[in-house]
């Protein structure tokens, strides 16, 4: 009998093919806001990345290239000059620390000066104090045994190892750089929080298709996995889409000279820091697959 | 396979089921009867896991229901086909994606099953339908669909609500004849009806147990019957 035989078989296929993705249907409008505020979200982390690496950039740079050195500033009248050189050479090659001292002639001090008084600026007729150029080695000198010494020997000699104004932009510098990490990691939680709203209101919209999915066997995982994979695949859709525009507008920015420390013009990623920008996608759909799961679960848990 | 020992079910504050026993043994077909409104419908919910005796124990498959976790409530429901009277589909599934759900949710392969798919939906006579949305369809067909839907596991134990409620004589015997050879295969068959005349068509061709709903407690069914 055709009817007996068709039952008999009806129980044992063959494979299994996932289709619960299918059986949820798209949520429309829900579905482009949730790519759309992936891409936006995505679009901000990728300036708070470069924003993080620029600022720890420089504060590496102020701490590594400024902290090796110092300056020496001697004022005395002009006649008794030469003699204060000396005294301050001689104190400095013989200062534990130092690796060498080396003293600004007039044509440097003449381009240190420039861009505030301009080419025509009569160096020899003003009373310039005479600088030297101090750096140390990789143990530090005593700063305070040097000030006395070079009070006791070259009065009028003053040590400025830049401390008082280097700490506070180094400080400054890595404050900017954990407050742009905190921003990613704040991005990672409104995504989170955004797409947990976005699934508990899929979710709710199918309370009529979960009741038929648990009506026919349907376990809770078959039934989250539906929205899991969705919400993920929009969130990291939305993500890719937001990254490369937010790594266009980076790489658009207008460059500067590394050297200069100019941070507007050094809001860029450099060399393998364009990596890091590629881990948001990943890390969105990550972010978004684990709290639509929890989301999903959560509500499934209230349902028989 | 089923069993309900002293089992209540109350709402609202009275009792709609009040102890009440039954035991549906494997191979079993049992009709179950009572006016509108005497917990038919409760009966078959507690038999499926939908709901859970307010007083007395329910056992599925051996299992004491209140025991089993969610994983173990669906897996012992794809055991169970049941076809409710309001006949919850999805509606942005075609009729023959509604009724292949159960092989889906259980994993196994909707195209593989094909043939064998439009043989039972040819048997209930919705050959012309299997690409109709469940909305598009009269209530007597979405009933139909629902008792494929309950069989297409060839599960051990078959429920169904009123299956022949909104269809004419000819096609509530070939929903009939389909419990009566799922009976004769050895699965365990409650159908709860109004249906005297179909009853009587049903014994002469299986033994079937018939029992009545009064007040909220089962009674066997008169010699009539």
């Amino acid at each position: 009998m055709k009817l007996r035989e068709t039952l008999a078989t009806l129980g044992t296929f063959g494979l299994s093919r996932d289709g619960a993705e299918r059986v949820v249907p798209s949520t429309g409008a829900t579905a482009w806001l949730t790519t759309l505020t992936a891409a936006a979200m995505a679009f901000l982390a990728v300036f708070a990345l470069a924003l993080s690496l620029a600022a720890g950039r420089m504060a590496d740079r102020w701490s590594d290239e400024l902290a090796r050195s110092s300056t020496v500033r001697i004022s005395a009248p002009a006649e008794q000059m030469e003699a204060r050189v000396r005294a301050v050479m001689e104190v400095l090659t013989t200062t534990p620390g130092i690796a060498s001292a080396r003293l600004i002639d007039e044509t440097e001090q003449r381009a240190l000066l420039e861009p505030w008084f301009g080419p025509d600026l009569p160096v020899d007729a003003l009373p310039l104090p005479r600088l030297v150029e101090v750096i140390e080695t990789g143990a530090r000198y005593d700063s305070e045994g040097l000030r006395l010494r070079l009070a006791a020997e070259a009065p009028g000699a003053v040590l400025d190892d830049h401390t008082r104004w280097r700490r506070p932009l180094v400080q400054a510098a890595e404050r900017l750089r954990a407050l742009g990490l905190a921003s990613v990691l704040l991005i990672g939680g409104a995504v989170a929080g955004m797409v947990t709203l976005a699934a508990t209101a899929a979710l709710a919209a199918n309370a009529r298709v979960i009741a038929v999915l648990r009506l026919v066997g349907a376990r809770d995982v078959y039934i989250a996995r539906g929205f899991v994979r969705r919400f993920t695949r929009r969130a990291g859709l939305g993500a890719a889409l937001g990254t490369a525009v937010g790594m266009a507008a980076v790489a658009a920015l207008p460059g500067g000279e590394a050297a200069t420390g100019a941070f507007l013009t050094g809001l860029a990623f450099e060399g393998a820091e364009w990596l890091w920008p590629i881990a948001i996608p990943p890390f969105a759909a990550l972010v978004a697959f684990a709290a639509t799961r929890a989301a999903a679960i959560r509500m499934l848990r209230g349902i028989t | 396979m089923i069993e309900l020992e002293q089992a209540s079910f109350s709402y609202g504050g009275g009792d709609i089921l009040s102890e009440l026993s039954l035991h549906l043994a494997p191979g079993t077909f049992h009709f179950l009867t009572g006016p509108s409104g005497s917990g038919k419908s409760t009966l078959l919910k507690l038999c499926f896991m939908e709901l859970q005796p307010t007083r007395g124990q329910a056992r599925i498959f051996g299992q004491d229901v209140r025991q089993m976790d969610r994983d173990e409530v669906a897996r012992a429901r794809r055991r169970i086909g049941i076809g409710h009277q309001d006949c919850q589909f999805i509606d942005h599934l075609s009729i023959a994606e509604n009724v292949a759900l159960p092989l889906e949710v259980s994993g196994q392969d909707t195209s593989a099953a094909e043939a064998d798919l439009r043989e039972l939906l040819g048997w209930v006579g919705l050959s012309g339908q299997t690409a109709q949305l469940p909305p598009e369809l009269s209530g007597g067909e979405r009933q139909r669909a629902a008792l494929a839907r309950a069989v297409i596991m060839s599960p051990d134990v078959v429920l169904a609500d009123e299956p022949t409620g909104n269809v004419d004589w000819e096609m509530a015997q070939r929903l009939l004849a389909l419990l009566v050879e799922l009976n004769r295969m050895g699965k365990t068959v409650l159908v709860a009806t109004h249906d005297l005349n179909l009853i009587r068509v049903a014994k002469a061709q299986v033994s079937a147990r018939v029992l009545r709903i009064v007040r909220g407690r089962l009674q066997a069914a008169g010699a009539d019957l």
